[in-house]
């Protein structure tokens, strides 16, 4: 989230699409409940099925699933059309000005630079007019026709209200509406919220799904806002922090990247990722990469980290691609993974096409999983007929289960979606001989350093100087890692404006924030931005004082927000150039003559006078938020609906060439396991129900009880059409396999007109598998297809093709 | 006198008529005046945090067992968090049933160890486990380790043993797991965020 949960209730509109939170997140709900009751707020969800947020709107569409960006493209057309935008908003603070290069166009569904063979495009072309100055170039009026507002307007102009009806399904009233209500909140003292989670996410365009919600946020001033931002409901309570710290295939802590092939030394990772402002006056912070970088590796290698070896730069792999989850499946389908270790998660359940991941890893030497609960994972060389139909015989891989324990029974800190790092306390000891996650962790790693240091073997350096001063060597305590996140001076850190005055940190001091990070050496902070989380001052995590003296719902004093205890993201832009608040009612940080001050941290240099014209995106060079992407998305600089890879209409109504992402990677063995509307015509996506969390509470007794089965929810007509009734046992069926579940015939969700056609949407919950308290129940991911987000790899498990069948009576 | 409700049913199941005791001026007074005593009133609190969504709602587990060194705890209820900014101390159908998920029959309790073509677990020591899972790891490592790619720089990578990392589990966890796997040059690794 750019905001918060609490911060919610500053919003006059809320927009919920993407996502389900009354039923997915309630407790955070409630804040759009509290907005609606003293706010007076207006709650709108688009969404393929009416849910339980649906049922408190105050606007509803029924949107056929993937077809988001038809929606908001329309929205923004909208905007643009009855230019109901915040002017100066957009002017000052967004790349609206900026001239494009000649050279970039969209035609037919495709922008410059598409290579066919590759399903990639060269960039190139998606770049800023530069000037002799090395300044990029602006128009201010944006009267220019290569500006971003006029491309943006003329690459919008085709998503008419009658489109956008013919390729999601929502009525142009009802858009209409939806439209007016978005609209009212360009006003300087009105702010929307966008919601969205997994629903945006899991799509083979989720990543712009996503941009889109960005630029229409962006068009109504509403960033950095109260009430306002681009709000990812995160779909677990830590993933947030995990991916803050770097757990993905290509990044480091604090969101810095691994190196890649092309990056041949340190010189060439650090220039890349260290970029100069491109506008005057610009404040571009990536250029502190160099000390992100520096004091990530001294925490990390300590002594063996030097000026000379680029901070052991070759410690670090090199990457020849991005080992996702779904390229390390597809080799290990290939045969081509060895070993495979699960912590706390049960991919078999909640990776896509389960019959291909079976077959993966049954071809693992060994799978090790550390949980503290049965999963299908760990149990997915067991035979459980229909369910997970496999001959133990045959499988020859090795399975570890190693217990670990629950929340309950550790200590440590999490973050939740409004980048909280909150701490909790141990209650209790596991079960059995449980043991906590760092623990295991450290047993393994203590052993494999034994050996290398026993046997020698291929280059053992990094493990042989990892830094690993614990007190316990193999029980590293939550403190100890927390303080290491955060990071000490290794020597004194002169200040730079006085160098006579005292140290802002004395050597061995925790550090109290990332600004005295340096790049020679002399501070360590295993993870950048988290960088003020345990200071001299103690654990910030840990804090507990409510008082919320602005009422906004800043509560600086509870826990620590990453970055820089700041609530809301890009505050600066809540205040307009000359460091006004926009909305006097709602004043986040203002400046009062001689800095920037506020009821939260502001977001920006403190000392930057408004007339240095400093813009409040400071993470970018050009200092601007993006409408147009430059270089940084997949499949092109203006979202562009794209057909998800199982459509039920076939072409795609804007441009019958191009259907699906064309950037998209997509596995020759997958696409042949793509589903054609002729077999499979139904519309069909998953999603989570109230009861239950992912694949855990099944084993949780009253979940259990609550929501004891797999059920399938149909709409009346197609029911009626294939003679199927509520209870009755209904087969669902996709290219790559089957399941059967309760049938739930439902007016939550209607037959929708797309293109001239009948279309119907199959609405497909996931909490069961072969293990657990509840009935034994098909895992919702046969159905999936093993295609992913051409940004993120995230899989498209929210638009496929399914034909369903009443099934047997008792074969449920 | 005084007879708990369990010495009063005693008492009467042994034969001996409660007419009886009141005539001998036994009353069984506290039997009828009886309450149950409120039963988070002997439990130690802590502070937690709920472990599904995103929403981070602050819990309060209850234990038994006063936290002194030869006293096992065992928790027994769980509420939401009054002082919690975002949940004031409510919780949805998931978190109210967080009991449920500390105390589930299907807890792992011991190291198991499934044998190539075996269709059964077994229980095995952690120090035989953890000994066997570093060696399989350390052999395809140094069987596997791509030290310089095909143009000759040096790329230090591990291609061969993937990880997924937990969504629930603590920054220090991740952080400990993120330090582990890319120091022995681990690249296939990721967490619940990528689906």
């Amino acid at each position: 989230m750019t905001n918060n949960w609490v911060d919610i209730k500053n919003a006059n509109v809320v927009l919920v699409m993407g996502g389900n939170p009354a039923e997915a997140h309630p407790c955070g709900f409630k804040w759009v409940v509290e907005a609606k009751a003293h706010n007076k707020a207006q709650l709108i969800v688009v969404d393929p099925r009416f849910t339980r947020t649906a049922a408190v709107a105050d606007v509803f569409a029924q949107i056929r699933p993937g077809s988001d960006i038809a929606f908001l493209g329309g929205v923004i057309r909208h905007l643009l059309e009855k230019d109901a935008i915040q002017k100066d908003y957009v002017t000052s603070y967004t790349n609206a000005a900026f001239i494009v290069k000649e050279g970039y166009g969209f035609e037919d569904g495709l922008f410059s630079g598409y290579d066919e063979a590759k399903h990639a495009y060269d960039k190139s072309s998606w770049s800023y007019e530069m000037g002799a100055d090395g300044f990029a170039k602006i128009d201010p009026t944006l009267q220019d026709p290569r500006c971003v507002y006029q491309l943006m307007k003329r690459h919008y102009a085709r998503y008419t209200p009658k489109m956008v009806a013919d390729v999601t399904g929502v009525p142009e009233g009802t858009f209409q509406r939806i439209c007016e209500a978005i609209a009212s909140t360009s006003a300087p003292d009105r702010t929307l919220t966008s919601l969205y989670a997994l629903g945006w996410t899991q799509h083979s365009v989720g990543a712009q799904n996503i941009r889109t919600m960005g630029m229409i946020q962006l068009l109504l001033g509403n960033v950095g806002m109260p009430g306002g931002g681009v709000n990812a409901l995160r779909g677990h309570s830590n993933i947030q922090g995990l991916t803050d710290l770097g757990l993905l295939s290509d990044l480091l802590p604090g969101y810095m990247t691994v190196p890649r092939e092309a990056d041949g030394d340190v010189e060439t990772y650090l220039a890349k990722r260290t970029q100069k402002p491109i506008r005057p006056n610009q404040m571009s912070y990536w250029q502190n990469y160099p000390k992100f970088y520096v004091s990530f590796m001294k925490a990390w290698w300590g002594k063996a980290a030097t000026k000379e070896n680029g901070w052991a730069y070759d410690y670090l792999p090199k990457l020849d691609k991005v080992y996702d989850l779904l390229a390390v499946f597809d080799l290990m389908y290939e045969g081509k993974v060895n070993g495979y270790v699960c912590q706390g998660f049960n991919p078999l359940a909640s990776a896509p096409n389960k019959a291909k991941l079976l077959e993966g890893l049954s071809k693992l030497k060994f799978l090790v999983s550390i949980d503290p609960l049965v999963t299908e994972t760990s149990n997915f060389w067991q035979n459980h007929g229909d369910l997970n139909p496999v001959d133990p015989s045959k499988i020859q891989t090795e399975v570890f289960r190693l217990p670990s324990s629950c929340f309950a029974e550790e200590e440590g800190s999490l973050v939740n979606s409004g980048r909280w790092l909150q701490w909790h306390w141990k209650a209790a000891e596991p079960p059995g001989e449980g043991k906590g996650d760092p623990e295991i962790m450290a047993a393994i790693f203590n052993r494999i350093r034994t050996l290398y240091a026993k046997e020698g073997g291929a280059f053992p350096d990094p493990i042989r100087d990892l830094t690993w001063d614990y007190k316990i060597p193999d029980r590293p305590s939550a403190e100890e890692l927390a303080r290491e996140f955060n990071g000490k001076a290794l020597a004194d850190v002169p200040d730079p404006k006085d160098p006579k005055a005292p140290p802002l940190a004395k050597a061995g001091d925790q550090l109290a924030t990332f600004a005295h990070l340096q790049d020679d050496g002399s501070t360590a902070s295993g993870c950048w931005i988290f960088c003020g989380s345990f200071t001299q001052a103690g654990n910030q995590m840990a804090r507990r004082d409510t008082a919320d003296p602005s009422g906004l719902g800043v509560t600086p004093g509870w826990g620590w927000s990453w970055p820089a205890n700041r609530r809301v993201l890009y505050n600066r832009a809540s205040a307009d150039p000359s460091g006004k608040p926009w909305d006097p009612k709602r004043k986040l940080v203002w400046w009062n003559g001689a800095k920037w001050v506020g009821h939260d941290v502001p977001d920006f240099k403190v000392d930057s006078k408004p007339e240095e014209g400093m813009s409040p995106f400071i993470m970018n060079p050009e200092g601007v938020g993006r409408l147009f992407a430059l270089d940084k998305m997949a499949e092109g600089p203006f979202p562009e609906h794209y057909e998800p890879f199982e459509s039920p209409i076939g072409a795609n109504p804007l441009h019958p060439k191009v259907g699906p992402n064309p950037a998209a990677r997509l596995y020759a063995k997958d696409k042949a396991q793509l589903g054609l509307p002729g077999e499979f015509p139904y519309a069909a996506t998953t999603y989570r129900v109230v009861e239950h969390f992912h694949f855990w509470t099944k084993h949780a007794r009253i979940p259990a009880v609550l929501q004891p089965e797999l059920f399938i929810e149909l709409d009346e007509a197609l029911a009626a059409k294939k003679g199927i009734r509520s209870g009755d046992a209904v087969a669902v069926r996709s290219k790559r396999g089957r399941i059967v579940g309760k049938a739930v015939v439902t007016k939550r969700i209607k037959p929708l007109k797309i293109a001239g056609q009948e279309v119907h949407t199959v609405g497909i919950p996931i909490h069961w598998g072969f293990d657990g308290l509840t009935k034994p129940g098909y895992i919702s991911n046969t159905l999936t297809p093993f295609v992913g987000d051409a940004n993120t790899q995230t899989p498209e498990f929210k638009a496929f093709l399914v034909d369903v069948e009443k099934a047997a009576a008792g074969k449920v | 006198m005084s007879v708990t409700r369990r010495q009063f049913l005693q008492l009467t199941a042994a034969g001996v008529g409660s007419t009886g005791l009141v005539a001998l001026g036994f009353s069984p007074d506290r039997v009828l005046a009886d309450v149950r005593n409120f039963k988070l009133s002997r439990t130690a609190e802590t502070r937690n945090t709920c472990p599904y969504c995103s929403v981070g709602c602050g819990v309060i587990l209850y234990t038994l067992g006063d936290r002194s060194k030869n006293a096992h705890s065992a928790v027994m209820h769980v509420e939401g968090d009054p002082d919690h900014p975002v949940n004031r101390g409510t919780l949805c159908p998931k978190g109210a049933s967080l009991l449920d998920f500390i105390q589930s029959p299907n807890r792992l309790r011991y190291p198991e160890y499934r044998a190539p073509g075996s269709d059964k677990w077994e229980r095995v020591t952690w120090e035989w486990a953890l000994d066997r899972i570093a060696r399989l790891m350390k052999d395809d490592r140094d069987k596997h380790f791509v030290a310089k790619n095909a143009a000759g720089v040096t790329v230090n990578r591990w291609p061969t043993v993937g990880m997924l990392a937990a969504s629930a589990s603590s920054n220090e966890s991740g952080y400990i797991t993120h330090k582990v796997f890319r120091a022995m040059g681990g690249v296939a690794f990721d967490n619940q965020a990528r689906v």
